[in-house]
């Protein structure tokens, strides 16, 4: 693979083919988990590790099923990659864990990872497979954070609270408090405030979309200095 | 027989994953059992221990329980929970006693009670409940400071009348927002102690002389 199509792949992960923004996949444990951002933090590291893993033996295996086979397999090996994930998390982020709850086996259902075994791994060597997993990921965690973020600001007016359930104790003390709160914009923090921030969210990224495409447009029709003859004396009758 | 050996391959080709898969997840649970049981003790320790502080007694909480049946009346569980003994030398000088609040804003609030030999208590923990995040789960330690003000509280300090919300006629604050959640703590809470009343022979003493 050249380097053009590495920075493709980047390119349509972070942004023009982003899973939680424009593919809209995964939508479940993205509205369901990311009521603070160490909670969005958790699932994101979960989800990147299992889509780095799925996609890399996937694309292992590629040459040795068929078609016909290739869902069930893929479903197993993704099965399997969660059920590790689950068990690891369990042993060393117990906290963590037991908040992620449900929405860490739920990743098996999660339509990123099925969806970019099939459409991307199986049809690409390993360097790239495993790349595209990675920025997937990447990509997907990026809105993850960001929406947790958001809600943590809007709805208790501080960043970075319990981040010692991920980083340990010396963590507790990155807990920032923007703003005090005596009314806590509850919305934020309630299932209703992830689709409205998520929306917003798409909302923002289509229009710096259009504005990009726009202002490429502009440039593309704008006269090139030096190219007409304009005439500047005498006068037209 | 073409079809049929293509349904044995693909047969195979499926055993062949479903196994390499199984080995793979046996594997890392072999390797991580002993972890997760440290860890899901240490959490529990840790929990009994913010209510009876290291110093107070001289036995592992974790590992000196015994079974709350369900529906016991007053403590309100739907299942069998555990509760635990602290002793210091030959005798129970508290116990913890696990408490469901019915009664909560949003499902059952789980909680456990620490009381002490002399019936005051050491320290009330919520565990899990579902209340509305920002208003009601002021009960949770990790929120708000409000659960300390059981500790040393008692079933005569305040009177059984005023073990409720101030709004209530009660001694303890409601939150802003927020009545239903803290008056089912409470109550519970108060339960909970007149529980440790009635059964203190068999909770206190008894055990102790068979320790």
């Amino acid at each position: 693979m050249s380097s053009t199509s590495y920075r493709q792949l980047t390119l349509n992960g972070l942004w023009k083919n982003n899973p939680a923004l424009v593919q809209l996949l995964g939508l479940c444990p993205l509205l369901a988990v990311t009521a603070s951002t160490v909670n969005a933090l958790g699932l994101a590291a979960a989800t990147l590790f299992v889509l780095v893993v799925s996609n890399t033996s996937v694309s292992l295996i590629r040459l040795v099923v068929s078609d016909t086979i290739r869902l069930p397999v893929f479903v197993m090996i993704i099965a399997a990659a969660v059920t590790v994930t689950e068990l690891l998390m369990q042993a060393y982020s117990y906290e963590l864990y037991q908040i992620l709850g449900i929405f860490l086996p739920l990743i098996t259902t999660n339509c990123i990872i099925l969806g970019r075994a099939d459409a991307f791994a199986r049809k690409n060597a390993l360097p790239a497979a495993l790349y595209d997993g990675f920025i997937m990921g990447i990509g997907f965690g990026a809105v993850l954070v960001l929406l947790g973020a958001i809600r943590e600001l809007l709805g208790t007016g501080a960043l970075l609270a319990d981040m010692q359930l991920l980083f340990g104790p010396g963590a507790e003390a990155w807990r920032w408090q923007v703003f005090s709160v005596d009314y806590p914009f509850l919305v934020a923090i309630l299932p209703p405030g992830a689709f409205l921030v998520t929306g917003c969210l798409i909302a923002l990224k289509n229009q710096i979309d259009t504005s990009l495409e726009q202002r490429a447009k502009a440039k593309a029709d704008a006269p090139v200095a030096g190219s007409k003859r304009v005439r500047v004396t005498g006068t037209v009758s | 027989m073409n079809w049929l050996r293509s349904i044995g391959l693909s047969g195979t080709v499926l055993a062949l994953f479903a196994a390499i898969t199984s080995v793979a997840i046996g594997w890392t649970f072999l390797g991580t059992k002993d972890q997760i049981e440290l860890e899901v003790r240490r959490a529990e320790a840790r929990q009994l221990l913010e209510i009876f502080p290291v110093g107070t007694h001289d036995n592992e909480i974790v590992d000196d329980t015994f079974d709350v049946q369900a529906e016991t009346p007053l403590l309100g569980l739907r299942e069998v929970r555990q509760g635990y003994r602290v002793r210091q030398g030959d005798s129970v000088v508290g116990v913890i006693l696990p408490a469901t609040a019915r009664d909560g804003y949003s499902g059952d609030i789980r909680a456990l009670v620490g009381i002490r030999k002399d019936g005051s208590i050491a320290g009330v923990r919520v565990v899990s409940h579902r209340e509305t995040p920002g208003l009601g789960d002021k009960v949770d330690l990790r929120k708000s400071n409000w659960i300390l003000g059981f500790n040393h509280r008692s079933l005569e300090n305040p009177a059984m009348d005023r073990w409720n919300v101030v709004k209530d006629g009660g001694v303890f604050d409601q939150f802003t927002g927020a009545t239903v959640t803290p008056r089912a703590v409470i109550l519970a809470t108060r339960r909970a102690l007149e529980y440790a009343t009635l059964h203190s022979a068999t909770l206190f003493e008894q055990e102790a002389d068979s320790a």
